[in-house]
């Protein structure tokens, strides 16, 4: 018998492990998976999605956390024509126990499709195809055994953060405590959307920014420190015996030249205060170099990605936090910022988007920073300047 | 009812007992082979951890049996990491290579640390968006393909990081990876007329043309609007906020490669992805062109890229006039941007290279 999906068949073949397999292996037991295969099969035809636009769906008391979802193709794949996702909140650093994970896949069992992300983007747990009446069930019975939704829509989304100092020796502040906080805190702004757009927060706890935090978040915080990196001489001089080129692989490709080698007497210095503590000597020379200890982190605000007017960075704004429970500087910082969002921000407007169209000088004015060096790459060239 | 606003568990309650021991106390990690890395606590503890790729869109079933391994070496405890990876973490260094021989039973490749591309973050594509230019589960698998060894070995000089977007809303860093293939639309919104004035309204349309492209329509007696095809810039915002504004074209839309992107602030500062390819028509299931661009990137930069050197340090070591000359991708007018501050990327020097 000829097969129903061939040009997806021809993504089980190959030595990557396949989404189509793990389709094929939900459509034997679930006939909303069976019928995506279908929708999906359709698409590799046509060149164009078969996913119709939004549709409002949710559970009593949220204004999101789960995106609504239609097929254009109800008649010839009735059982995916509805094909709604939940997002859940994940625990920080996405670390589970197996009897939490086997949970979700009961509860995913009886009221979805079987199928999920894990994770999506943004960091959830996402449970992919369900319908409209299952979605409250699934809610209640996720709620029952302790998890939550997480954000969509004009809202806060999931915050998320690196692993940390749960398996991290660079760790400068503790991300999975800081994200579990937040996220806590500010539950209302979570799953009542009520901004222009949506807000990312974002804690990568090293300048690595293992998540991406600098790129995606709107707030974003990455740890450093302020005083200068740690260097152990003599494990400095054992990556010498085994033939590591410090000169030239090390303290060569320090983007400040902080660093200085002597061959003869294999030691490494530093001038503390010429690090930019960008991390590679750090990350080359586990076991000889370590960041400071007074750590902390940098705030930055405005990364994302190119809707509506092109993409952004996170642009410093508090060079340095002290990063500790119960984070209040941290958590009054970003209700200053969400308050002038809020007044200033047009419909979709990310807030990089918001501090470009009025300027970093007013936002600053208007949560009370002071203006410093380390905002800029350098001043600016032209004459004309506002007193 | 339900209790709402709970938020998600405590990590404390997720964590395995050597995490909790030497939580914040860790020394130093190495990586031992591909996939396995050590790490070392100041109190003495150590712990493996094995990373595994994931498909990312994955059954419960599938999750079972990653389960089933964690629950007979790791105590019952796991993670993912933010590009979709497994990790199985152990104090003991007897149980890796059992972890490794179970996962590759699973069909699960062990890797994706250190220098080698790392697992390809992305996001829904056909499987679920109503934006989507291309597919992303498919295109990620048909990359992975190509650059299998490239995850399971160590064959780079330093990290390399795809990331595979099904629109230009770029969910998911794709706007700073080293690789990254981008589904773009290329043809203006097709108006429905006749239902566009019961389904939108019609001042929020206009209001969320970013280059202004949407106006009312001319003729006084049709209720909807217009596009500028000349201004449009393809980008859907106006679909998101109408769904009578749809885009997507079977030939008009495809793919484009951005290059050179990434966000670690290690040695230069975070860099933005820059256009290689602007356009590839979409040719599932298995992209061929795609793939084929890709693989010859990956394999210039692996053969002359130096110790360390991330792709875009490469780029910007050996001039964007050599990537061009060496990948022999064609430079078009597109690559020439015209969009905001795109003065910024004009020559201003005579050093350049022929
Ligand atoms: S952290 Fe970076 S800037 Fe600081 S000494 Fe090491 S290589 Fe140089
Ligand atoms: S696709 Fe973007 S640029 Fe084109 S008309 Fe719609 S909003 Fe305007």
């Amino acid at each position: 018998m000829p097969s129903n999906t061939p040009l997806l068949d021809e993504l089980e073949k190959g030595p990557w492990p396949s989404f189509v397999k793990e389709m094929k292996r939900s459509a034997g037991k679930n006939a909303k998976a069976k019928d995506l295969l279908g929708v999906v099969e359709q698409s590799y035809k046509d060149k164009i999605t078969h996913w119709k636009h939004g549709g409002i769906v949710g559970v009593t008391g949220y204004g999101g956390g789960v995106i609504g979802r239609y097929s254009d193709l109800p008649e010839n794949f009735p059982n995916a024509e509805q094909f709604h996702t939940i997002r859940v909140n994940h625990p920080s650093g996405w670390f589970y126990t197996t009897k939490a994970l086997r949970t979700i896949c009961d509860i995913w069992e009886k009221h979805g499709s079987g199928l999920t992300n894990m994770h999506g983007a943004t960091g959830d747990i996402i449970l992919l195809g369900t319908d409209t009446d299952q979605i409250q069930p699934a809610f209640n019975t996720l709620s029952e055994n302790g998890f939550d939704l997480g954000g969509s829509g004009s809202a806060l989304r999931t915050p998320s953060g690196c692993v940390g100092p749960a398996r991290c020796e660079w760790a400068c502040f503790d991300s999975l405590d800081l994200i579990y906080d937040l996220t806590q805190t500010f539950q209302d702004e979570l799953h009542r959307p009520r901004w222009p757009y949506k807000f990312k927060i974002k804690a990568s706890a090293c300048p690595n920014d293992c998540v991406a935090a600098i790129a995606r978040a709107d707030f974003t915080i990455i740890g450093t420190w302020r005083d200068s990196l740690r260097i152990d001489q003599s494990a400095v001089g054992e990556y010498a015996a085994k033939g590591l080129d410090i000169k030239n692989l090390i303290a060569g490709k320090c983007p400040s030249q902080a660093l200085d080698y002597d061959e003869k007497n294999r030691k490494l210095t530093l001038k503390p205060e010429d690090c930019v503590r960008c991390m590679h000597c750090i990350s080359k020379m586990t076991r000889a170099i370590r960041p400071g200890k007074e750590t902390g982190a940098t705030i930055l605000i405005g990364g994302k990605a190119p809707i509506l007017r092109g993409a952004f960075l996170s642009w410093v704004l508090v060079p340095f936090i002290k990063v500790d429970p119960p984070y209040a500087e941290i958590k009054q910082l970003l209700e200053k910022i969400w308050d002038w969002w809020d007044e200033n921000g047009r419909n979709r407007e990310r807030i990089a988007e918001t501090i470009s169209r009025l300027g970093l000088k007013d936002f600053l004015k208007a949560i009370d920073l002071r203006p410093i060096p380390q905002m800029v790459y350098h001043p600016r060239s032209n004459p004309f300047v506002f007193f | 009812m339900p209790r709402t606003d709970i938020g998600p568990p405590d990590y404390k309650t997720m964590l395995p007992e050597t995490i909790v021991n030497n939580y914040g106390k860790w020394k130093y990690h190495e990586i031992l082979k591909p996939g396995v890395m050590k790490h070392v606590s100041e109190t003495g503890g150590e712990l493996f951890t094995v990373r595994a790729g994931s498909p990312r869109l994955v059954s419960i079933d599938f999750i079972r049996d990653v389960c089933d391994v964690a629950d007979k070496y790791c105590d019952g405890h796991l993670r993912f990491t933010s590009r979709f990876n497994i990790e199985l973490m152990t104090p003991d260094k007897e149980n890796v290579d059992g972890i490794i021989s179970d996962l590759n039973k699973l069909g699960l490749p062990v890797g994706g640390l250190g220098d080698c591309i790392s697992n390809i973050v992305h996001t829904q594509g056909w499987i679920h968006c109503h934006s989507a230019a291309t597919d992303a589960s498919g295109l990620v698998k048909s990359i992975m393909d190509e650059l299998y060894e490239y995850f399971t070995e160590f064959r780079l000089h330093a990290k390399l990081r795809i990331a595979v977007a099904c629109c230009i809303n770029m969910c998911g860093a794709v706007h700073c990876s080293d690789l990254a293939v981008v589904g773009i639309h290329t043809k203006p919104p097709k108006v429905n007329h006749e239902k566009l004035a019961s389904t939108c309204e019609i001042p929020s349309v206009i209001a969320s043309c970013p280059t202004g492209a949407i106006r009312r329509h001319s003729d006084k007696n049709i209720n909807s609007v217009e596009v500028k095809n000349e201004r449009c810039m393809y980008c859907g915002n106006c679909y998101t906020v109408c769904p009578s504004m749809p885009l997507s074209d079977p030939d008009g839309d495809g793919l484009a490669i951005y290059v050179g992107g990434k966000v670690s602030n290690m040695r230069k500062p975070p860099m933005f992805s820059r256009l290689a390819v602007p356009f590839i028509p979409n040719n599932p299931p298995r992209w061929p062109e795609v793939t084929d661009i890709l693989k010859k990137i990956v394999e210039i930069y692996a053969r002359d890229s130096k110790k360390y050197e991330r792709l875009g340090e490469w780029i910007q070591r050996i001039g964007w006039e050599r990537f061009f000359s060496l990948t022999s991708i064609p430079f078009t007018e597109q690559h020439i941007d015209d969009f905001t501050h795109a003065t910024e990327t004009y020559r201003a020097t005579t050093q350049f290279k022929w």
